[in-house]
């Protein structure tokens, strides 16, 4: 690998852009692709297969062999409650590799009693989530059923374009939502983005289950191609 | 957090801008039950100081032996390791799949 694509590797990976390593590996002969350029290259096909699955792998092309590395950013999660759920969610989606911070500007609940090991906020969210950097590449989810909390971290999840938005509340408190969040000028697209219920539909019922539920919405939404989600869901 | 590729790499950029001589080796296929996924990867300095890994342990100690080579020479070389491997290059995975891991010098 020349040492300018090892540079620009780890440029773009410290900015959280993704990228994939064109490698023939006949002579070693390499490029490098960033996500933005993707739909203009010849590969483009393969090259965004491998991205979404976030795996990398092999294909053939005019008779040559090609590595195609992928380079991913690190998933992350951001919860929006440090509450009972939240207790669960955390360590699970630390063991799926995400990485995880908790916010919640009552600190009776962000205690690192109650989280040991997980980076907390104990703010409000219009001063924790601008540092956080929350990006595509990051699950969100609100969990502390008070609107004064919830809603502006939602707003702020839909102006970064999470690949993941998840709120807690049955229907009828999630119509209000849809209502609460309108009159402060969400769009219904980004409205419709919310999972909610939040979780897959497993009849979850302790915090642990309802974690579980969670996370494998979240997986299928990071992994499924876009038709195959819908199905899911 | 289990994803350390970041650091490898970042090790790697480190290792070279000091002088080093680099290598770095990145698992490209596996057939079978193989412990480590296409894209893991291992860098290797001229001291023979590694990091990451392509197998969990099982064959790392050759990979480091060629990714020498692979300084010295310049040249990038295509390993393969398995049970069927074993009399080539007397390391193989205990787990029964075949991993072929491509090395390559940095620089």
């Amino acid at each position: 690998m020349k040492l300018e694509i090892l540079k620009e590797l780890n440029a773009e990976r410290a900015a959280r852009r993704p990228v994939v390593i064109v490698t023939d590996t006949a002579n070693g002969e390499q490029r490098l692709v960033k996500a933005a350029d993707i739909a203009a290259d010849p590969l483009r096909a393969e090259l965004s297969k491998q991205l979404r699955m976030g795996k990398s792998g092999n294909v053939e092309v005019a008779g040559k062999k090609l590595f195609l590395n992928v380079y991913a950013p690190t998933a992350k999660l951001v919860i929006i409650g440090a509450v009972h759920i939240s207790q669960a969610l955390a360590p699970l989606a630390r063991s799926l590799d995400y990485d995880v911070t908790v916010v919640d500007p009552r600190t009776a609940f962000a205690s690192p009693e109650r989280f040991p090991d997980v980076p907390l906020v104990a703010e409000w969210p219009d001063v924790a989530l601008p540092p956080l950097n929350v990006d595509h590449y990051t699950a969100f989810v609100a969990v502390t059923h008070d609107p004064k909390i919830d809603d502006p971290a939602l707003l702020h999840a839909f102006d970064r374009d999470c690949f993941y938005i998840g709120a807690l509340g049955s229907r009828k408190t999630h119509a209000k939502r849809a209502e609460r969040l309108r009159a402060q000028g969400a769009k219904d697209s980004d409205i419709a983005r919310i999972h909610a219920p939040i979780g897959l539909d497993i009849g979850a019922v302790s915090p642990s289950e309802i974690a579980v539920a969670i996370m494998a919405e979240i997986t299928a939404q990071l992994r499924l191609p876009p038709k195959e989600k819908e199905e899911a869901a | 957090m289990l994803n350390r590729d970041e650091d490898i790499l970042q090790a790697a950029e480190t290792w070279q801008k000091q002088g080093h001589g680099v290598a770095l080796a990145t698992v490209v296929e596996t057939w079978g039950s193989a412990p480590r996924p296409a894209g893991s990867s291992l860098v290797i300095n001229d001291d023979g100081t590694f990091l990451g890994s392509v197998s969990g342990g099982c064959v790392e100690g050759a990979v480091v032996t060629e990714a020498l080579d692979v300084i010295a020479s310049g040249q990038p070389k295509m390993l393969e390791f398995g049970v069927a491997d074993e009399t080539a290059w007397n390391v193989g995975l205990s787990c029964g799949g075949t991993i072929r891991v491509f090395v390559e010098k940095v620089g």
